[in-house]
């Protein structure tokens, strides 16, 4: 039976959506064991956060320096327990983080990697969606251990029903894993919104919202959506850069995308092109987010966005 | 000490291109090329540290390094003329088609021999989207990895450069001793415009175009016959079927409640 090796990614103690997402696909090809990096006394707690997951078996690594010291200390764990647990492949979440941490992993396991992967299958091949969605390619790690980053929300996570096995090990870490020193640390902003990159729906301002982005958060609490933006946006210093969506922002494939006062530049497209269903409010009938679109509105957000809102209300009411 | 200041340039398909596939790979001869936009932030980050120092009689020095394809010298032509010194570009036949892995192992060979200490890279190229070679770099190299840099400080006298890493995750404060692997996000700063006189001093300033034996790696190692990973099906996605476009006139609002309850999507 087949071992794969998932990186369970978590913040302010509390694991991420993906551990669940990357389990299900790890089952696919055979058993998963999680793998918990984690500061000093806190693995256990994170571990039992698992228990509706269908990892079967966490190996836990704690140590103070993953936050002083960031990747290089991360790579000399992975690497230990690699080497400990001998997994037929390994399943990281294609964050910026994790795709740089699956890039040097596999050079020290003289491996293939394969990134932001939207499938993988018990052959352990595994699906991308390249050049803004326009081709999708499926390819095989021919040589080492697959290394494969797996984009969140690429599947509804598969519910499980017991605690995972726990163990925990010790790792060296070494000195070359200490050469960057993170002095401070600012985690992004928890909002009460749904992140980004796991919700179901999306609704996006740019710069047609001119810095007001109340009707876009309106819309988006009333369909318990996260709120994205342009570039436009962010840099204008309207919306944290962390809701940025596209090429150099976030990769969102929501059921739903609804692109407010947005153009729909190359760029931003290429961060929302593979929506399920994609929305359009503009006031420009030429707009390239229209050429995207399912339904597009040539019109005023700021009119047709509390309409929509006052419509779904009055539905449900 | 001068620093060595090196940066690594790609020169890939124009973005706004339509883009063709062929036995797997891309079809670059079919579309315009164009140097990486985000590799142009790398430069001119690069440039803002240098410049001042040098104005005061430093000789830090910056060199373009590219691995591609021989016309890719038009877009180094581009860097150089925003005010790069030199350029390295490694082309070699063996090369085509290679992986993020085969593409670290050279770059990393040019970097480490030719004495640089500090290397700046984009945080992505357009065309393979990878955003693993800085970090894969800093692995070969066994050098520090100040990726995703939303700003740079660079500290000749100290060797010590400290970036603020901004990603998903948040912002972090991170520092280092040279060398290092920098890579700069696009918010970083405005890239500049090659003025005419930049242009004109370009057309003099060095490509040095290197084959895979001029740097010392076996064209066994690299290439398509050394790929890590093997493409087993690339398939077109079907073209979007066209959308419906309606003109609000007082009632775009409703119709579009309607359309997403219809597909049930609220
Ligand atoms: C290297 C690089 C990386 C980039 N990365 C990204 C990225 O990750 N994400 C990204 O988004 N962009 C990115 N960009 C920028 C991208 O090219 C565009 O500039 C940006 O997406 C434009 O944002 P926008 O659509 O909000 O603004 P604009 O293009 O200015 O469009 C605003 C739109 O709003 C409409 N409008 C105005 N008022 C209203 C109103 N009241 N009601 C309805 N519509 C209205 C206008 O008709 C217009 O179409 C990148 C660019 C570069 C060079
Ligand atoms: N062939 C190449 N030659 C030189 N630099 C490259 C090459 N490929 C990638 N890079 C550098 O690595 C960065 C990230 O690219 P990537 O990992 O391919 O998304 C780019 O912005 C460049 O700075």
């Amino acid at each position: 039976m087949a071992k794969v090796l998932i990186l369970v990614d978590h913040a302010s103690g509390k694991v991420a959506k993906t551990a669940g997402e990357l389990a299900t696909f790890a089952k696919r090809a055979g058993d998963c064991v999680g793998l918990i990096l984690a500061p000093e006394g806190q693995s256990q707690a994170l571990s039992e956060q698992l228990s509706n997951t269908v990892i079967g078996q966490v190996i836990a690594v704690e140590s103070n320096d993953f936050a002083k010291h960031g990747q290089g200390c991360i790579l000399d764990a992975i690497t230990q327990v690699v080497e400990k647990v001998k997994p037929d492949a390994i399943l990281i979440p294609s964050t910026s983080a994790g795709k740089e941490i699956a890039g040097r992993l596999a050079i020290r396991l003289n491996s293939g990697v394969i990134t932001d992967a939207i499938d993988f299958a018990s052959d352990l091949s595994a699906t991308q969606s390249i050049f803004g969605g326009s081709f999708t390619v499926s390819s095989k790690v021919s040589s080492g251990i697959p290394v494969i980053t797996i984009r969140p929300s690429a599947i509804e996570a598969e519910v499980g029903s017991s605690a995972p096995a726990f163990e925990k090990v010790d790792v060296l870490i070494s000195e070359k894993g200490k050469l960057v020193t993170i002095t401070d640390s600012k985690p992004a902003v928890k909002g009460g919104r749904p992140e980004l990159t796991e919700a179901k729906v999306v609704i996006s301002g740019g710069r047609g919202t001119n810095g007001d982005f109340k009707p876009v958060e309106a819309l988006a609490d009333l369909l318990g959506a996260a709120v994205g933006a342009s570039r436009a946006a962010t840099d204008a210093g309207w919306y944290p850069h962390t809701h940025q969506v596209g090429q150099t922002g976030k990769t969102v494939s929501p059921q739903l995308y609804l692109a407010c006062g947005i153009s729909g530049a190359i760029q931003h497209r290429a961060g929302m092109q593979t929506s399920k269903t994609i929305v359009a409010i503009n006031k420009d009938p030429e707009a390239p987010i229209f050429d995207v679109a399912d339904f597009g509105v040539v019109g005023d957000l700021f009119a047709v966005l509390p309409q929509v809102g006052q419509a779904i209300s009055a539905k449900r009411a | 000490m001068p620093m060595k200041i090196a940066i690594c340039v790609k020169q890939v398909p124009d973005s706004w291109a339509e883009k063709k596939m062929v036995d797997g790979l891309l079809d670059r001869a079919s579309v315009d090329a164009v140097l990486n936009d985000l590799d142009e932030y790398a430069i001119e980050e690069a440039l803002r540290i240098v410049e001042p120092l040098n104005a005061e009689g430093a000789t830090h020095s910056i060199t373009l390094i590219s691995m591609g394809p021989e016309r890719a010298s038009e877009a180094i032509r581009k860097g150089l003329s925003m005010g790069a010194d030199e350029a390295i570009l490694i082309s070699d036949p063996a090369l085509s088609g290679s992986d993020a892995l085969t593409t670290s192992k050279v770059l990393a060979k040019v970097i480490s021999d030719g004495g640089f200490d500090l290397v700046f890279c984009g945080t992505e190229s357009t065309d393979a989207r990878m955003s693993v070679i800085p970090a894969m770099l800093a692995e070969r190299l066994g050098w520090a990895q100040l990726t995703f840099a939303g700003s740079v400080k660079v500290d000749p006298s100290s060797s010590s450069v400290e970036i603020a890493r901004m990603s998903e995750s948040g912002v972090e404060v991170m520092s280092a001793s040279l060398p290092c692997v920098v890579s700069v996000i696009e918010k970083i700063n405005e890239p500049r415009y090659p003025s005419f006189k930049g242009i004109m001093a370009a057309k003099k300033k060095t490509i040095a175009i290197k084959s895979l034996s001029d740097i010392g790696i076996s064209p066994s190692e690299v290439g398509i016959s050394g790929a890590w990973s093997a493409v087993l099906d690339a398939k077109a996605r079907p073209p979007r079927d066209k959308g419906i476009k309606i003109e609000d006139s007082g009632e775009g609002g409703l119709k579009l409640a309607e359309f997403l309850q219809e597909k049930r999507l609220v």
